[in-house]
């Protein structure tokens, strides 16, 4: 029976191995698709059948950082030989870069989008974890009055659609004029991810031993100095998991960026497809765009995803 | 090391008293054990005097110093988890380092004291270990070194050594005395394991519902319990209790069990030390160890003749029930003193051993021989 059943149990395992490969795969294709688009030359980004051997370039790049003319007429051959390599990949694809008064050549609004997503993405997160690490630790110690109410009210802030309140936002953030600021966009996104933040952390929290604290404050330190020394790397699991998280809501958020901002505090996520239209439509441009703009998350959550891991199953444990 | 006094200390979880008007001075270099059955207020009393519970009323003194309003960290106490609350993201060295950084002293006395104390306990080997990697054992080691490097006023201890497996725990107790022994701290010890408290106490406090029912030397406590509750609880097998109507005839007095015909013999000395105990005739309680209930196997002067029921061999010892009326009663005897089940002894309860209560108050009627 025994040898019977560990046969079955290999069988179970196999299938279960090649269910996740399948899987697997079908959440990497997209990603192999765009990340093979960014290195397409155009002609080849839009083929049917798709392309699937062709010969990389970094074009895409080139152009996503600057800014480009459609060539009207066949450039000189000496300004092509003059050119540095990566503008000849421009030339060669029938545009020129464009150049300010003094020559230089001007650059694409993507690098400042890209440094909004991180200023904004960053500073909301860090401010939500925060916050929310706080808040669950006052749930979790301390009787607070009414405390499954708050709760509750804390985590109905969630359960509209944040799209319906887009246009209240809107006009409020005209009222006050954080229309198109950095702080407007930061405050927006602590407010989203901190009751998603408290929850999330009251359950880690919860799962602390108070004893620990109890030690701490009997060996001699403050109740702040406990929840710094002792509370704080014990919690560090379920701060990782919360802040890549909220990281990803905020890096990825599109619709209130699209609405409260435009120019300088815009993130990249409207930017990307804004540039759809302008010219003719140069997909292996925005799929570069969008390669470059997936890094930081997949740093960020490959850097903490021993933490993630045991985030995931957190509660289910028993200590 | 110091004295640590409670005056008239009351508290409340909501509408439940958890501590009812306890009053106790722990003397210095004591080493007091708080007893009783869980949820009878012994731990709470003991994070009352930690500073980890707020009391309601009374007042609680360190070294005649009221404290009850100062915060645990300037209380100069330590206190012994019985989940040893080891700081799991710290090296064994550094949670018994702990407490020393909080006072600020120097990296070389931290060294000196960590490792001396370590040494004393024997787990200069585990320093660099995190807790995580430790035994049960070594755990609570660690977790009472990290009391004793401060040097601390008291120490509390909240059923140290509850979570480990018998063989250990009985280790570790000794181990515990020991200690205690060489550091002459005042130590107050917490836990519902009535062998422990025999074993460790200098006075043993046993409490219930939240009051305080008899504070005295594991001797006295086992002798002497003040009520039947204490009775009850301490000692191993339980001490039987049953209702007792006293009878005087023709010069003898006997005392009858449970309003059966059983009745055992006492001296002619009782109806007076009962009358002077203020009994009521008819709340009578009889209390007797199964070691006061004497056994015989044949027939003698004094002896009640009885059938022996289920029989416990324990090894050292066999714990014989004996069936009087529809109850028993407990009696230990020399391993396989009674053979079987069914067989005809003669039993008779030994005065010395008896205990006396007041059926209603539970109180103790005083009563010795």
């Amino acid at each position: 029976m025994a040898v019977v059943s560990t046969r079955a149990g290999r069988l179970g395992n196999r299938i279960a191995i090649a269910a996740v490969i399948v899987v697997t795969l079908i959440f990497l294709s997209p990603i192999y698709w765009i990340t093979s688009t960014a290195f397409k030359p155009l002609v080849l980004a839009t083929s049917v059948p798709p392309t699937v051997v062709f010969e990389p370039s970094i074009t895409p790049f080139v152009k996503l950082f600057t800014k480009r003319a459609q060539l009207t007429t066949p450039v000189d051959p000496a300004v092509y030989e003059a050119a540095p390599w990566w503008e000849k990949l421009v030339l060669d694809g029938g545009e020129r870069l464009s150049r300010d008064g003094r020559g230089e050549v001007v650059f694409s609004a993507y690098p400042d989008r890209f440094a909004n997503s991180l200023i904004i993405a960053v500073t909301s997160t860090l401010l939500a974890v925060s916050l929310g690490t706080i808040t669950a630790y006052g749930f979790s110690r301390f009787r607070v009055k009414g405390e499954a109410d708050l709760l509750f009210f804390i985590l109905s802030t969630r359960m509209l659609p944040p799209v319906v309140v887009a246009i209240p936002m809107f006009l409020m953030y005209r009222a006050v004029g954080l229309n198109d600021t950095h702080i407007g966009l930061i405050i927006l996104y602590t407010a989203f991810n901190v009751s998603f933040a408290v929850w999330l952390m009251k359950g880690f929290i919860d799962e602390i031993p108070k004893e620990y604290e109890e030690a701490a404050l009997v060996d001699g330190y403050t109740r702040m100095q406990a929840f710094f020394k002792i509370v704080l790397p014990e919690a560090a699991t379920g701060i990782a998991a919360t802040a890549v998280f909220c990281f990803i809501t905020a890096w990825n958020e599109y619709a209130f960026a699209l609405i409260l901002s435009n120019r300088r505090a815009q993130t990249a996520p409207p930017f990307i497809p804004s540039q759809v239209g302008t010219g003719l439509q140069d997909w292996t441009v925005i799929a570069a765009g969008t390669v470059l703009f997936l890094l930081p998350v997949a740093i960020f959550t490959f850097l903490l995803r021993n933490h993630l891991l045991r985030g995931m199953s957190f509660g289910a444990i028993r200590k | 090391m110091a004295e640590i006094e409670l005056r008239h200390v009351n508290k409340h979880f909501g509408p439940l008293q958890v501590i009812r008007d306890v009053s106790l001075t722990v003397k210095d270099r004591e080493f007091v054990v708080f007893l009783g059955p869980s949820g009878c207020g012994k731990t709470t009393t003991l994070r009352a005097i930690a500073g980890l519970e707020d009391i309601d009323s009374g007042d609680i003194l360190i070294d005649g110093k009221p404290v009850q309003t100062l915060r645990a960290a300037e209380r100069d106490v330590a206190f012994v988890f019985q989940n040893y609350a080891l700081y799991p993201h710290l090296t064994v060295y550094e949670n018994m380092a702990f407490p020393l950084r909080a006072v600020r002293m120097n990296r070389a006395e931290i060294d000196t004291t960590v490792k001396s104390v370590a040494g004393s306990l024997g787990i200069n080997h585990l320093l660099k270990r995190r807790p995580s990697a430790l035994s049960g054992g070594d755990m609570q080691r660690v977790a009472i070194g990290r009391s004793l490097v401060r040097r601390p006023k008291g120490i509390l201890l909240d059923e140290p050594i509850g979570s480990l497996d018998a063989k250990l725990r009985e280790t570790m107790r000794v181990e515990l005395k020991r200690l205690h022994v060489e550091n002459g701290s005042t130590s107050i010890y917490v836990t519902h394991d009535q062998v422990e408290a025999m074993a460790l106490a200098d006075r043993i406090v046993v409490m219930h519902e939240g009051i305080l029912q008899q504070l005295g030397s594991p001797a006295d406590v086992y002798e002497y319990p003040a009520n039947m509750f204490v009775a009850q609880f301490v000692g191993s097998p339980v001490m039987n209790m049953k209702t007792a109507d006293m009878r005087e005839t023709a010069g003898k007095v006997q005392v009858s069990l449970d309003g059966t015909d059983v009745a055992f013999d006492f001296p002619s000395e009782l109806a007076g030390k009962l009358s002077a105990g203020k009994a009521q005739k008819d709340q009578l309680m009889l209390g007797v160890r199964p070691e006061g209930v004497l056994i015989s196997r044949d027939a003698q002067d004094g002896y009640v003749e009885l059938v022996a029921g289920i029989i416990e061999p324990l090894g050292s010892h066999d714990i014989i029930d004996l069936k009087v009326g529809d109850g028993i009663l407990r009696a230990r005897t020399k391993s396989a003193y009674v053979s079987a089940p069914g067989q005809k002894v003669w039993a008779r309860i030994d005065p010395a051993q008896a205990h006396f209560f007041d059926a209603t108050s539970g109180i103790s009627l005083g009563v010795r021989f």
